[in-house]
């Protein structure tokens, strides 16, 4: 078997004492910069880089990596925390994760998700080595059109993403919308509500709008009132998982992994959507849908996993075809450069050392994490008990650290605050954020997908539905449409799943 | 005119700077404390490898930190900008490729002059750039494929990798000197725009060689030729444009180095110094390879060929961007 010499060569390059330390450095340094809210993977690797020339391409690759997907393991620590989401992937864990830790279980959450993030990893890890190579191609078919009908897809099902109202959750999906639309048009250059700055003309920056309306408006609302926190520290109980904890995460994280993996390998969104439509699965098929916005541990194990999964497989169009499906690959792609290394689809053959080396890496990296993981979930949780008048400066002072780091760019602090008295203003009209961030995160994706598939095919529409991909994902969407607008529908398909 | 009244500032700030005693003694220890080098992109695209690769041999020579400070957006102006109002003191230095004189034209409204605002240090690279067409594309080579956008106008999908890119460039030039229009299709970075190109989503692209060699060396891509006079070396198979039925074609990524308006010019020589001892340096020469790239000759590395080659090049794409009637604001 030709995988079991590669997987062999791969753990003879992964297994030394130097690769080792540096894919601990690296787990240790992501779930660090996980942990700091606003401080991502992208800052921190681009500083880093200059290290990098002197060591050997695979010790350094090994490195970078274990940055990426130990900050996918961190980052979803303060977003169930504090209700703080650093990054786009752990939007979703604060949803449910943040309520769990109201209700004194942080360190279930925790454990969840770290549980959780190590299956996850663990074997998209394994599906990278076996089938990159083919899931790279099946990333090759899809087009703009197909882009574009899993963009509706997604925004479908992101209304289920609301506990409460579906005309407010529609309502914040719309306003996302409209505050991604600022910014250069992609198509002409042309400036939208930019206000003639430069700062602006990229748009608003997703993680200044997401700290903001999750992070400073939580803070913002905790001062208004003294009681919920003391009830918080007082009710911290029980750190692990009960064996009932345990029967209800398994299924959410199966899943999640698979649709993780498959989102992953897709450049340009897939990767942000894999943790959105986890939960919108788990919601949807659960026996008790009404728990989900108030602390439904399933809504932590799923969407945990999916971002795992898709983190470790969007390394797939990267290694296999020399292509960067985000800001975090381009960075690794800068770095074989740098190493003399030209990316590009020959890597696989050309390098088997690096090819291997880093795959193996990313299950000891996986193992790793979990180890570290798990006995600082009481440190962690212990956080919680550090008095208001300490915390809150704290957390608003990394915040701002944070943002600025992101860009270089002051006005995404100032957009931070902004945002934090809407968040604020959101809380107490009861309107959900989390559908605002996926129209933020979605909307300009399906207006640029939309014009290239038009410019593609020359304005004729049934593009979208003689390409059999992008057809079936429509036919979905509509279906999907159906069972939310008919309850009648919804009813009957749950007996259906209890039976 | 333009020149003079430069030079004329530039003597005049010199003189102001070394009317001050402690700006004398700035200068003749300069630097004293690290460089910042401003890379008005992202880090990791093929730029910010350029400075990275620039600004660690610079740092040996000039014996503190050059360190990179990526300050994306706006096609590159909001970085320049932020290096324009810089304070002059040689502690802020900018690496810019082309687009520093395209934006001139691009952007109407730009808050800074790209002829006025910068003392040039000198050029560094010129990175050549390919056109390369998908796997099933039908002509053979660039004579065929001249003949077949002719033929075909706009149902030939030209990708690119943004308004104001290099690869958007590439596109209007070509278009210009076929006086042919295809449909163009913009991406969010080059990233995206590859993967429809191998996916047979659109049909051509132009980019550096930074972003297409592999993918050429893998057969993934057909490349029709390269835009530069001379072939490049890491592609020797590939044919010029200029040689290949577009004579007169041609567009690279030239890159150069800029410090605020006013910068003293004592600072100025010793960054140029550390930048040509850069240029000499086997590692840098050894990875400029690996991208498909040189550095330039060192007659280029100056100030003064660096100025009047950044306002040739202005001249230039003024009205081929014009004419193609797209800006970036």
């Amino acid at each position: 078997m030709e995988i079991f010499d590669n997987l062999a060569l791969g753990f003879s390059v992964a297994v030394t004492f130097q690769n080792i330390f540096y894919c601990f450095i690296g787990v240790l340094l992501g779930t660090l910069i996980g942990v700091l809210p606003g401080l991502g993977p992208v800052p921190t690797i681009a500083m880093l880089l200059p290290i990098t020339f002197g060591l050997p391409p695979v010790s350094a690759l090994i490195m970078l990596s274990g940055i990426y997907y130990g900050a996918q393991y961190g980052g979803s620590t303060t977003a169930i925390l504090i209700n703080l989401p650093g990054e786009s992937s752990s939007v979703v864990t604060a949803i449910d994760g943040y309520q769990m830790a109201r209700q004194g279980r942080a360190g279930a959450a925790l454990a969840t998700a770290a549980i959780g993030s190590f299956f996850a990893g663990s074997v998209a890890t394994f599906l990278l080595a076996v089938f990159a190579p083919p899931l790279a191609d099946l990333a090759l078919k899809f087009g703009p059109p197909e882009y574009f009908a899993l963009m509706v897809l997604g925004l479908v099902a992101s209304v289920a993403l609301a506990s409460g109202s579906v005309v407010k959750a529609l309502a914040m999906v719309v306003l996302g919308i409209l505050l991604g639309l600022s910014g250069q048009d992609v198509y002409t250059g042309t400036p939208r509500f930019t206000f003639d700055m430069l700062e602006l003309a990229d748009g608003i920056e997703f993680v200044a709008l997401a700290m903001g309306v999750f992070g400073i408006g939580e803070i913002v609302r905790n001062l208004e009132d003294e009681h919920t926190r003391t009830v918080m520290v007082q009710k911290v109980k029980g750190l692990l998982l009960s064996k009932e904890d345990i029967k209800r995460i398994i299924g959410p994280i199966l899943r999640g992994t698979f649709l993780g993996s498959f989102l992953g390998i897709l450049p340009g969104g897939g990767a942000i959507l894999s943790s959105f439509s986890a939960y919108s699965i788990e919601k949807k098929i659960s026996r008790h849908p009404e728990q989900f916005g108030k602390g439904a541990i399933e809504g932590v194990a799923g969407p945990e996993a999916a971002n795992n999964a898709g983190a470790q497989t969007s390394f797939i169009p990267m290694l296999t075809l020399g292509i960067p499906s985000n800001p975090v690959m381009a960075l690794m792609i800068g770095a074989l450069i740098i190493q003399g290394i030209v990316p590009g689809p020959n890597v696989v053959n050309e390098q088997p050392n690096l090819f291997w080396g880093i795959i193996a890496s990313m299950w000891i990296g996986n193992l790793m994490l979990v180890v570290l993981n798990l006995p600082l979930i009481g440190i962690w949780v212990r956080l919680l008990t550090v008095p208001y008048h300490i915390l809150f400066p704290l957390i608003v002072g990394f915040c701002c650290i944070g943002v600025y780091s992101v860009n270089n760019n002051a006005i995404d602090v100032f957009t931070m605050a902004l945002f934090g008295v809407v968040g604020y203003v959101l809380v107490k009209l009861d309107c959900e954020p989390a559908p605002l961030l996926l129209g933020f995160i979605i909307g300009p994706m399906l207006e640029e997908y939309l014009r290239r598939a038009m410019l593609i095919s020359r304005g004729d529409p049934t593009v979208f539905f003689t390409r059999p991909i992008s057809a079936t994902m429509l036919g979905l969407a509509i279906l999907a449409l159906v069972v939310v607008l008919l309850p009648s529908v919804r009813r009957k398909r749950e007996e259906a799943f209890q039976e | 005119m333009t020149n003079m009244f430069k030079g004329a500032a530039a003597g005049l700030a010199a003189l102001a700077f070394a009317a001050l005693p402690f700006g004398a003694a700035q200068a003749q220890d300069f630097p004293t404390r690290p460089v910042t080098m401003v890379v008005p992109f992202s880090a990791g695209g093929p730029t910010d490898t350029v400075a990275r690769l620039i600004a660690e041999s610079m740092s040996r020579t000039l014996g503190q930190q050059v360190v990179v400070e990526n300050v994306g957006g706006a096609g590159g102006t909001r970085g320049a900008g932020q290096v324009a109002k810089a304070t002059p003191d040689g502690y802020t230095i900018l690496l810019h490729h082309i687009g520093q004189a395209t934006s001139a034209t691009l952007y109407r409204k730009l808050p800074y002059n790209v002829l006025t605002d910068f003392e040039e240090v000198g050029l560094v690279t010129d990175v050549p750039m390919t056109v390369i067409g998908k796997s099933a594309l039908e002509p053979k080579n660039a004579a065929e494929l001249i003949a077949y956008v002719k033929a075909n106008k706009d149902a030939v999908i030209y990708g690119n990798a943004g308004v104001g890119s290099a690869s958007h460039l590439c596109g209007m030039l070509f278009m210009s000197a076929l006086g042919t229009q295809m449909t163009t299709v913009p991406y969010q970075g080059t990233g995206p725009a590859m993967n429809d190109l191998v996916g047979g989503q659109i049909d051509l692209l132009c980019d550096q060689t930074t972003n297409t060699t592999g993918q050429i060396k893998a057969g993934k891509v057909k490349a029709y030729g390269v835009t530069t006079t001379t072939p490049v070396k890491s592609l020797p198979d590939i044919p010029t444009l200029d040689s290949a039925g577009l004579p007169g074609f041609e567009v690279a990524v030239w890159h150069g180095l800029y410090a605020p308006k006013g910068t003293p010019k004592a600072e100025i020589d010793k960054l140029n110094a550390a930048l040509v001892a850069a240029l000499q340096d086997p590692k840098v020469i050894s990875r400029f390879a690996d991208l498909g790239t040189e550095p330039v000759a060192l007659e280029r590395a100056t100030p003064e060929v660096h100025q009047k080659f950044l306002e040739a090049q202005v001249a230039k794409w003024k009205p081929i961007i014009e004419q193609a009637g797209v800006f970036a604001d």
